[in-house]
């Protein structure tokens, strides 16, 4: 169908949910009440910002990941013509991933993978 | 009579021959546009019923059996209560991306849909990068995921969305390393090509202990990836409530909820597709014969049964191991996951160089 079909997905995304949400309030008949805008916690009243600091250890796996994630894009073409170069391409993966490696075992020394 | 097979070339020259061709497209796009709301609702109540089902037989129990022979409406049922439901929008929430968020997740579910094979030659979209296509895509749904639990303003859903980005990220790219070392084989990102190579026996039988190994670590990556037990712990109840969907209600949960099916169901399309051989029948190298008789089971069934006997594996793994603690899910992946996949691509890539596969 071609690229036009991208499009229509997302329309039809947009109508399915946009369409479950509306015909939902139709039904819906809201009432007032100050509690019920506050956070689903345990009862008491909130204390501070939802939006507080949390753990640095997501930042560096998000790190790791995306030098990971970005050599794993590099790997598609690769993988699409290995079967034509044949062993020459073999060769040159190894020597990829011995240099990719050694970067993940520098990560893994450094301590950049132990969720503490 | 249940095949799918040439439906929609009929559907295309019928069309072209009664409208001006302007129209017929339009109608076309309608058409898949509504297949494909179709397919999400069906697939979401479906789902929902056999996953219920699956844990009372596990559990030697019923399920639901009340609506409908086997509680088969069980799960419309809960549509209309869900429908009835007040959705609240949190006070100190941001009330923009809170709104926004389930239709990111939607459309992100919808999209994965383009290249994927429901039936011989029934396909939306078939891309020349197609699996390419789907891990790009598929890895949208954090955005939306991050969206709805940073904007809740709760720190359940906050730590719930960030344990969630964190365990979707890294199971990525052990999914990511076991297509490869599909690709390695097939030459081609196209989803009808890696079909076709499939022709004489699927490759998790042609391709040796390699196949294996990345059919097993691409399961485990599924199951990690749509945020299931044993590695829910972005909704772990005993923990966060609900995670990042705490503060949804009514119809905006819904769609969560049926977005997490929708992609529990696409993973496996995509397993099956790559290792099982997608809507290809089960053949046997040179046996004419048999591999003439397994033609006759329609291609659609083929398709469907295979996802479907995934997705089971999938829900089997729930009753069956304990939810890991967020140190181990990352463990699993950086020390034992990622460094296993590297070393079978390059296994797979020696196999497919010497010939030694079928």
């Amino acid at each position: 169908m071609g690229a036009a079909s991208l499009l229509v997905l997302i329309f039809a995304g947009i109508a399915f949910a946009g369409g479950g949400i509306s015909i939902a309030l139709l039904f819906v008949k809201g009432s007032k009440n100050s509690q019920k805008g506050e956070a689903y916690e345990c009862g008491i009243p909130t204390k501070g910002s939802p939006w507080n600091q949390f753990h640095v250890g997501y930042y560096l796996f998000a790190l790791i990941f995306l030098i990971f994630d970005v050599e794993l894009v590099f790997m598609y073409p690769w993988a699409v013509v290995v079967k034509k170069v044949g062993m020459m391409a073999l060769v040159e993966i190894v020597i990829f991933f011995f240099i990719l490696f050694m970067g993940f075992l520098y990560a893994h020394k450094k301590g950049a993978l132990k969720w503490m | 009579m249940f095949s799918l097979e040439g439906l929609t070339n009929f559907i295309h020259e019928w069309l072209n021959g009664h409208l001006p061709a302007t129209f017929a497209l339009l109608a076309e796009f309608v058409l898949v546009g509504v297949a494909a709301i179709g397919l999400f609702a069906v697939l979401g109540l479906g789902l929902v019923w056999m996953e219920r089902k699956v844990a009372a037989v596990i559990q030697i129990r019923l399920g639901p059996n009340r609506i409908g022979p086997k509680g088969i409406f069980q799960t419309s049922a809960d549509t209309v209560k869900l429908i009835m439901k007040e959705s609240l929008t949190p006070a100190n929430a941001d009330k923009f991306l809170f709104n926004l968020a389930p239709f990111v997740v939607i459309i992100v579910a919808m999209l994965i849909l383009v290249p994927i094979a429901f039936a011989k030659a029934f396909q939306i979209w078939d891309i020349n990068i197609g699996v390419l296509y789907v891990t790009a895509v598929s890895s949208l749904s954090v955005i939306g995921i991050l969206m709805a639990g940073w904007s809740s303003g709760n720190k359940y859903s906050l730590l719930g969305a960030m344990r969630s980005g964190a365990q979707i990220v890294s199971y990525e790219l052990s999914a990511g390393l076991s297509i490869i070392t599909i690709i390695v084989l097939t030459g081609s990102l196209k989803i009808s090509d890696i079909v076709a190579s499939q022709e004489n026996g699927w490759w998790i039988f042609k391709a040796h202990i390699p196949a294996i190994i990345a059919f097993v670590i691409f399961i485990i990556a599924a199951t990690a990836e749509t945020n299931r037990a044993p590695f829910d712990l972005a909704e772990a109840e005993s923990e966060l409530t609900a995670g990042f969907h705490t503060e949804y209600g009514g119809m905006k949960f819904a769609l969560f909820f049926l977005s997490e099916y929708i992609n529990i169901f696409i993973v496996c399309a995509i397993g099956a597709t790559l290792f099982l051989g997608g809507w290809m029948p089960f053949h046997v190298g040179h046996w004419a014969a048999f591999n003439h008789i397994m033609d006759y089971i329609p291609s659609s069934i083929w398709f469907f049964g295979k996802t479907i006997f995934l997705i089971f594996v999938i829900m089997w793994f729930r009753w069956t191991f304990p939810r890991l603690r967020v140190d181990q899910l990352l463990n699993l992946e950086w020390k034992y996951l990622l460094p296993i996949s590297m070393f079978n691509v390059l296994l797979m890539t020696l196999v497919a160089i010497m010939g030694w596969h079928f």
